[in-house]
């Protein structure tokens, strides 16, 4: 069963804000589906590697161009919910 | 028939030897809409202006003796996961409630050139997390074949449309079944493309190991029509692959298309499919099916793929971890909903973050979210995520072994009937269940495709045809020959 804390800890690590009552809620179902996955214990891995990808594709290349960027970037600024001369704004840190 | 029966050959034809306009044919869908929509809510966003300015631009092409692509003209509806410069794109989240789309997805853009008309974006699960559309922010989806049941997800609204006539295709993207499923739970059909097959920009991220784009539609002809359409590399997605060089591959052997015999065809039909938890009437209406091939002349074979339990819960450690990653970008900052508002200055970043996100996600996404940061955080990394990597090893090995003695795969695509609304919603950990046919295949990346084989009461029943890396065009092909038979 994972506790409280941890799932306090993971969390704050998700940058979730989540209610007391919603942290007891995920700690019941995180730990049901963990239990769940408990069974890829019985699996042998000890010789395996591990597969990131199903396509054995690795590092595309290209050309060391510039490209213009096609989106236009008012249409991105747009969407922002603040911003200031042109650019994001960011709350601060403290 | 009347114009909402018509496949995409027949639409095409109907356009060509004007027996209607691409107009007409457009205000057909939209009325359908008008008409069916309000009590099975597929669609999120009905684009009116949009379709019928595009329909005209067909009727200009017809009228002045253009030649027409085959998709130009035919209505269609695109899950709401995949951006339309300019139109609304909310992922079925309310974290995007009121997100446009500042560009084209490639399979957009080249649907753009085909000159299809899109009539709206369907409703989804929230961020395609789910089987049912039941977690979608903006209210269920129901299933045309019974209104009190889901049908299916990540993409009902797109299969519920092709189902309820409301379109004549639709676009789906699928991470671990979310075409398959609801096409099976819907009675239409549905393709899951082979990792690479299809470019990926523009569609918004779940798990990007696994994601896909592919069509949902009425047969099997029309999916190989959109399919065709929308396959091929793009600059855009480094993980596309140009389809041509398959062929550069010394080990790669080809059933040229025109020769396709049924009776040179091995499939295989894996016994761990047919365990302990699959339905009754769905069983007997797959095995009915795999004895339609073997009567056409095919070799059925049993094979064994012995980590098929594995796949599931390694699966659902791959997508969550992936999932969390991704949705990292909903900051409250760059763009969705945000707490942040101008001229205050009460919240500091870090209440930014949490409250954006614990406000904007609803239950499913945020329970991935802390599965996936669980998965990746430090000390259980190795456990979890790495241990499920190599499980992937694993499946995949199965699949590849298989692969050498058949030419494809046959079984179910879900282990259950549709389910009623509200039935799963409060068991999180059941509705992954409901995966556990599909998952397999995004793991491995390979083809796979959802057909109807029957019904058990008004209930449809999906076959699923597993293919080769890239051999999109055999599988369609298999499900053409038993089309053909049931037709029959």
């Amino acid at each position: 069963m994972i506790t409280r804390k941890e799932v306090q800890h993971i969390a704050k690590l998700a940058r979730l804000g989540l209610t007391e009552k919603e942290m007891g809620k995920f700690q019941k179902e995180l730990s049901k589906i963990l239990d769940y996955i408990e069974k890829l214990k019985k699996v042998n891995v000890s010789e395996v590697e591990p597969t990131s990808h199903s396509t054995k594709i690795e590092n595309v290349m290209r050309a060391d161009k510039s490209l213009k960027f096609k989106v236009q970037s008012s249409k991105l600024m747009e969407l922002a919910p603040e911003t200031k001369n042109g650019y994001l704004k960011v709350k601060s840190i403290f | 028939m009347g114009l909402t029966d018509l496949t995409i050959t027949q639409a095409h034809q109907g356009l060509v030897k004007k027996e209607f306009s691409a107009l007409e044919l457009c205000k057909a869908y939209l009325d359908k809409i008008k008409e069916r929509d309000r009590e099975i809510f597929a669609f999120l966003t009905v684009v009116e202006n949009l379709a019928l300015s595009q329909a005209k631009e067909v009727d200009d092409l017809i009228s002045a003796g253009e030649k027409i692509p085959i998709l130009a003209g035919i209505p269609s509806a695109i899950k709401d996961v995949i951006l339309i410069e300019g139109i609304r794109c909310t992922a079925g989240s309310k974290i995007l409630e009121n997100y446009v789309a500042p560009y084209d997805a490639t399979v957009i853009k080249k649907l753009k050139g085909e000159k299809a008309v899109f009539l709206g974006k369907t409703n989804l699960d929230e961020f395609a997390m789910g089987a049912s559309t039941e977690h979608s922010a903006f209210g269920p989806t129901r299933n045309p074949r019974d209104l009190t049941r889901v049908p299916g997800g990540s993409s009902g609204g797109s299969a519920a449309a092709v189902a309820a006539q409301e379109c004549i295709y639709a676009l789906g993207s699928d991470t671990g079944g979310s075409i398959r499923q609801p096409a099976s739970f819907c009675g239409v059909v549905g393709l899951k493309p082979t990792y690479g097959a299809v470019s990926r920009y523009g569609l918004i991220a779940f798990a990007s190991s696994l994601d896909q784009i592919g069509p949902i539609t009425k047969n099997v002809e029309d999916c190989k029509i959109v399919f065709d359409a929308i396959k091929g590399k793009d600059e855009m997605d480094s993980t596309s692959i140009d389809l041509n060089s398959k062929f550069q591959n010394p080990n790669y052997k080809q059933i040229p298309n025109s020769k396709f015999q049924i009776r040179n065809l091995r499939l295989g039909v894996p016994k761990e499919y047919f365990v302990k938890g699959l339905d009754p009437g769905i069983e007997k209406l797959v095995k009915a099916a795999i004895k339609k091939y073997e009567e056409m002349g095919a070799k059925i074979e049993e094979v064994s793929l012995p980590h098929t339990e594995y796949a599931l819960p390694a699966y659902y450690i791959i997508n969550p971890s992936e999932a969390s990653a991704n949705l990292a970008r909903y900051d409250g900052i760059k763009f969705g909903y945000s707490v942040a508002k101008p001229q205050t200055n009460t919240d500091t970043l870090l209440d930014v973050y949490l409250k954006s996100r614990g406000q904007g996600f609803g239950q499913e996404v945020r329970r991935r979210i802390m599965l996936g940061t669980y998965s990746l955080s430090a000390g259980y990394y190795e456990a979890y995520y790495l241990k499920a990597q190599k499980v992937r090893t694993l499946v995949k090995n199965d699949f590849e072994k298989v692969f050498k003695e058949v030419d494809a795969i046959l079984g179910p695509v879900s282990p259950i009937l549709p389910f009623k609304i509200g039935e799963k919603v409060g068991d999180p950990l059941s509705m992954y269940l409901v995966d556990v046919y599909t998952v397999a295949i995004n793991l491995v990346g390979v083809p796979a495709l959802s057909l109807p084989c029957g019904k058990v009461g008004q209930l449809p029943v999906g076959l699923q045809i597993i293919g080769k890396p890239f051999e999109e065009d055999i599988i369609l092909e298999i499900g053409e020959k038993f089309e053909q038979t049931c037709q029959k």
